[in-house]
């Protein structure tokens, strides 16, 4: 009995730094009580009242954040609940990403006034084609059930980007992935294809998790601990053997970059994106890249950095071929979906550009230019979704791209917006996707990877034919007969469209504010 | 006396905002554009008597802070030679839209979003020549194919689809390689100074100093950007088309100014960043200049087509003007700097002379044409004169920089200097030539026959359209004399007395060639 008592005393309960898991707090308890209101509140309530818990969580989210960043805080930061998250300088900018782009891309799901009802529908097993199918697809009440799980896979996200060992990582992974795989099969239209696209994301989704998780067996067999920066000590001068250490980052690595769809593996990348409901390939582009890139910064940053120099060289590799997927395959397309998809891919191969962008004296550059490049990539893409989800026929979106043939002349102010949001995704000076690129590239010169420039450079311009070719269709090509309407957007749309943009813009004009910001603090090790 | 370059930066931008918003009167919209570029060439005026030719290095400088964690600045100066160029922008910008007072847009195409585009290309371009930040100027670099893309995409020929996204990529390309080794300059800078900075000044300095294997591969990516730009063979090949399909004000733009930036490029940053670079890689410049100037000849004899045609003559002119640049001599430099203004206002002469010809015939091909003096005798003078003055006959403008070229690069080069001299010949023979064939001879070619047996369907025969023609295809209106009286004027006044220009360039291309650190030879023997 004594020897129970003792133990129980040896046993302390971790100290909880509230305040700066505050927003992660808010996010994952807002969804728990969206869960309850889904079954408790009458239908016909549950659509004003779920968005409004929604946006005001992230708004609550974005003030605890605020506080915390502006209260005394320790400078490198602080390792809370025993050591699993760390809120650090990063953990902030990229959990405020997060929760800006996840505010963007709930107002596009949230948006009714595009397709009655929503983008969304009740069941995504009933088998296309069948009379109950049918029915739930002209049924015009809004399915609430998407803000639950939207909250729930950015919890997840806020939690993967701050995990600082790979089993909260893991789990992390888990609570971000699973909802997305259930949104992508709910959309409207398409039924089949949304079905496809879930199945095809579940499947290589799940391989990717087991890779992941073999990868932290075997770095744990190498270390004996899950944490990063156990890890980092492990590998900083110990005889035991690099087989395990590189194996399990390998295989680590394998799990990441499947998330981020980095080339090659982004197999389900194009076929994702065009099933899901646009408002959810919107969060995916832009919420799930953020949170992946994170993680990977993270894990190279902390835990990796002593061992570069024996994994660069892949990465490196990675990167070009990403680069070449992306901009090549890109270049066949004829839905604008999947050509955002493979451009998606090759914006992977520069972001891992930045992300290897380690110098030996510990300094990273690359690691506030990836996150800067992740945070004006995610409002150029959120916008870009929302525009394709306007240009619509009888069918739903219009996604064809000969189906955009002379939209300039039907609607000025979409060709415009959606022209300056491509020029954005190509990198052309006075966009955010420019500073973007320059500050990624310079951290890669920085630390040595003029080479991987270069590529990267003339990878840019073989993908800017491809944005080129779509504005060119809008502006100097005639409108089809039978061409699609732009639908005028409601409300929610229109400010997350606008806000996409305008982020754009001012993020090409006036950087430096942003710069700063990310440029503050490294990563807690 | 500063405000007078950023008011030259602000007046277009504000006309094409304007004229944005006039698009549907197209009368007002050209009245209200002309007024604004008037303004801009007032205010050129202004600029070249504030810009003393023996002061600093770069003139009317001003500048604030933009991305200050990069040291980037909002940086605006000019030399010589950027003056030029933008006193040349200035003077053309009025008369290309004269010009293209009366030319049709395609359908559904308004003048308001055509002048707008106009005058935010003529703002942007002003730019490039006048920042002296060099992220600044590979901003504008590439921001300037914007509004030159919709202008050739959306109001241009048949192929415009083809002919504006092979423009736009050739051009961003050759950009994007720029800023990988303006990227390298700038982490030499850093290292150097502890503190990261693109001023060119500052660049300059750290730069030339870096060893030669450093310098040549930044070298080699501003040399692409600027090979690309003005065209040098083999990286011409967006050019032609671009001109084809381009409408002929456009064209102006494209061949006489856009071309430009490419050359004044070369001197403004390749000279005197790289200067080792330059030197050892001069040679093989050299070797793509002449062959420039062979190639660009002969295919100027063969083209059908008077546009490709003008895109030709001007690839050959280039080859001359890189020629003078890798020379290293102070008179071929000059010689340069001069041919850069002097091509834009004969070549800008004869596109717009040309256009004048298409505006008539409705045909670009040359064999639509025939025996076109007898109908419209003052135009036919007026495209003798800017061919002779394209061929660089005594007394016109481009004779004085054409031969400063020859003369200056003959010491230093005279292996190339030598092959380059064919080039002349052959521009005799091909502007000879066309001017045979269009205006020469007894009436002829569809186009002319044609457009007035069109004008009368009713017409029985083909000799009746012979006597209607006369009526249907009419001479040179006060409108379009208008627009070529000034560069009639340039052309002779400056083929007989070019000082007032060699004094504004001389002492920019002089302390150009400080910067690259090379004995003038010439300069050497004047001094004995």
């Amino acid at each position: 009995m004594n020897l129970l008592v003792a133990q129980a005393q040896q046993i302390e309960a971790p100290e909880i730094h509230y305040g700066a898991i505050a927003p992660l707090l808010i996010v994952l308890g807002a969804a728990c009580i969206s869960v309850l209101l889904e079954a408790l509140l009458p239908k016909h309530q549950r659509w004003a009242v779920q968005l409004v818990l929604t946006l005001l969580t992230l708004v609550g989210a974005v003030g605890s954040l605020i506080l915390y960043a502006t209260s005394e805080r320790p400078e490198q930061g602080v390792a809370t609940l025993a050591g699993a998250i760390a809120v650090d300088s990063p953990s902030l900018f990229l959990w405020v990403t997060l929760l800006v782009l996840g505010f963007g891309s709930v107002l596009l799901i949230a948006d009714r006034s595009v397709e009655p009802g929503g983008a969304f529908v009740a069941q995504a097993a009933i088998r296309p084609g069948t009379v109950q199918d049918r029915a739930q697809a002209t049924k015009t009440g809004m399915q609430t059930e998407v803000f639950p799980l939207t909250l729930f896979a950015l919890g997840g996200m806020m939690t993967f980007v701050a995990a600082n060992d790979l089993l909260t990582m893991f789990i992390a992974l888990e609570v971000l992935s699973l909802p997305l795989y259930l949104l992508c099969g709910l959309a409207r239209r398409r039924r089949l294809l949304s079905q496809e696209a879930a199945v095809k994301y579940f499947l290589l989704g799940a391989f990717a998790s087991a890779f992941f998780l073999y990868g932290v067996a075997l770095l744990y067999g190498y270390a004996g601990s899950v944490k990063l920066s156990a890890i980092a000590t492990a590998a900083g001068g110990t005889d035991r053997s690099d087989t395990l250490l590189f194996a399990g980052f390998g295989l680590l690595v394998v799990g990441l970059l499947f998330k981020a769809a980095v080339g090659p593996f982004h197999a389900w990348t194009p076929d994702v994106y065009q099933g899901a409901p646009t408002p959810i390939t919107a969060f995916m582009a832009a919420c799930t890249k953020v949170a992946a890139f994170g993680g990977i910064l993270r894990v190279l940053t902390v835990a990796f950095e002593n061992t570069q120099w024996e994994w660069r060289g892949v990465l490196y590799g990675v990167a070009v071929v990403s680069m070449v997927i992306g901009a090549i395959l890109g270049l066949t397309q004829t839905d604008v979906k999947r050509m955002i998809a493979y451009s998606s891919v090759a914006h992977a191969g520069f972001l891992l550009i930045g992300s290897i962008a380690l110098t030996p004296e510990g300094d990273n550059p690359g690691v506030s230019a990836t996150m800067f490049y992740l945070l004006a990539y995610g409002f150029t893409t959120i916008a870009a979704f929302g525009i394709v989800s306007l240009v619509r026929n009888s069918d739903g979106e219009a996604t064809h791209l000969s189906q955009w043939a002379g939209l300039a002349k039907r609607s000025p102010i979409v060709a415009a917006t959606f022209t300056f949001l491509l020029l954005a995704l190509a990198g052309i000076p006075l966009t955010s996707g420019f500073i973007g690129k320059f500050v990624v590239f310079s951290a890669a010169i920085e630390a040595g990877l003029t080479p991987l420039v270069v590529i990267a450079l003339v990878a840019s311009a073989v993908a800017a034919f491809f944005y080129l070719r779509v504005i060119v269709l809008m502006y100097f090509s005639d409108p089809a007969p039978d061409g699609p309407t732009v639908t005028v957007p409601g409300a929610f749309t229109t400010i997350a469209i606008t806000l996409g943009a305008v982020v754009t813009l001012v993020l090409g004009l006036w950087p430096t504010f942003v710069l700063d910001w990310a440029g503050t603090g490294s990563f807690l090790s | 006396m500063t405000w007078v370059l950023i008011a030259l930066l602000v007046v277009p931008l504000v006309g094409a905002l304007v004229v944005a918003f006039l698009r549907k009167d197209d009368k007002k919209a050209k009245l209200v554009a002309l007024a604004f570029s008037l303004v801009e060439l007032v205010l050129a005026g202004l600029l070249w008597f504030a810009y003393d030719p023996d002061g600093d290095r770069i003139q009317l400088a001003s500048g604030v802070d933009w991305i200050p964690a990069f040291g980037v600045r909002l940086q605006f100066g000019i030399d010589g030679i950027a003056l030029v160029m933008i006193a040349v922008i200035a003077l053309l910008i009025p008369l290309v839209i004269g010009a293209g007072w009366t030319e049709k847009l395609p359908a559904g195409r308004s003048q308001g979003g055509y002048l707008s585009l106009i005058l935010i290309q003529e703002a942007v371009t002003v730019g490039v020549f006048a920042a002296t930040d060099v992220f600044l100027f590979y901003v504008l670099f590439e921001v300037m194919l914007i509004p030159m893309y919709f202008l050739i995409g959306g109001y241009g020929g048949a192929r415009r689809q083809y002919a504006a996204v092979k423009f736009f990529l050739y051009s961003f390309l050759g950009g994007l390689i720029m800023l990988a080794s303006a990227i390298g300059a700038y982490a030499m800078a850093s290292d150097e100074l502890g503190k990261g900075t693109f001023d060119w000044a500052t660049l300059v300095k750290v730069v030339s100093d870096a060893d030669s294997t450093t310098q040549t591969w930044l070298f080699l990516g501003f040399f692409l950007a600027f090979a690309i730009k003005a065209p040098l063979v083999p990286f011409h090949t967006w050019l032609p088309d671009a001109a084809a399909e381009a409408p002929i004000g456009v064209t102006v733009i494209v061949v006489g100014i856009l071309d430009k930036v490419g050359t004044f490029g070369m001197l403004r940053y390749l000279l005197p960043m790289f200067p080792e670079a330059s030197k050892n890689l001069a040679p093989y410049v050299l070797v793509l200049a002449v062959a420039g100037v062979l190639y660009g000849s002969l295919l100027a004899t063969g083209q059908r087509d008077m546009k490709r045609f003008l895109a030709y003559v001007s690839i050959a002119h280039f080859g001359f003007i890189a020629l003078g640049i890798f020379s290293f001599t102070s008179q071929a430099g000059v010689g340069s700097v001069s041919y850069m203004l002097n091509h834009s206002i004969s070549t800008g002469m004869l596109i717009l002379v040309v256009g004048m010809v298409i505006a008539r015939g409705g045909s670009s091909l040359i064999s639509d044409y025939g025996g076109m003096s007898k109908v419209a005798p003052l135009l036919s003078g007026m495209l003798l004169l800017a061919g002779l003055t394209t061929l660089s006959l005594p007394g016109t403008n481009s004779f004085v920089s054409e031969f400063l070229v020859l003369i200056g690069s003959f010491p230093t080069r005279p292996v190339f200097t030598i092959i380059a001299t064919v080039g002349m010949v052959l521009a005799a023979l091909y502007v000879l030539w066309l001017y045979q064939r269009i205006m020469t001879g007894p009436l002829r070619g569809d186009a002319l026959i044609g457009a007035a047996a069109g004008q009368r369907s009713d017409s029985p025969s083909g000799s009746v359209g012979t006597l209607e023609k006369k009526t249907a295809i009419g001479d040179l209106s006060k409108r379009e004399i208008a627009v070529l009286a000034p560069l009639v004027v340039i052309v002779l006044a400056l083929g007989f007395y070019p000082q007032p220009v060699l004094d504004v360039i001389t002492p920019t291309v002089g302390a150009t060639l400080t910067e690259v650190g090379v004995t003038d030879p010439v300069t050497v023997q004047e001094g004995k």
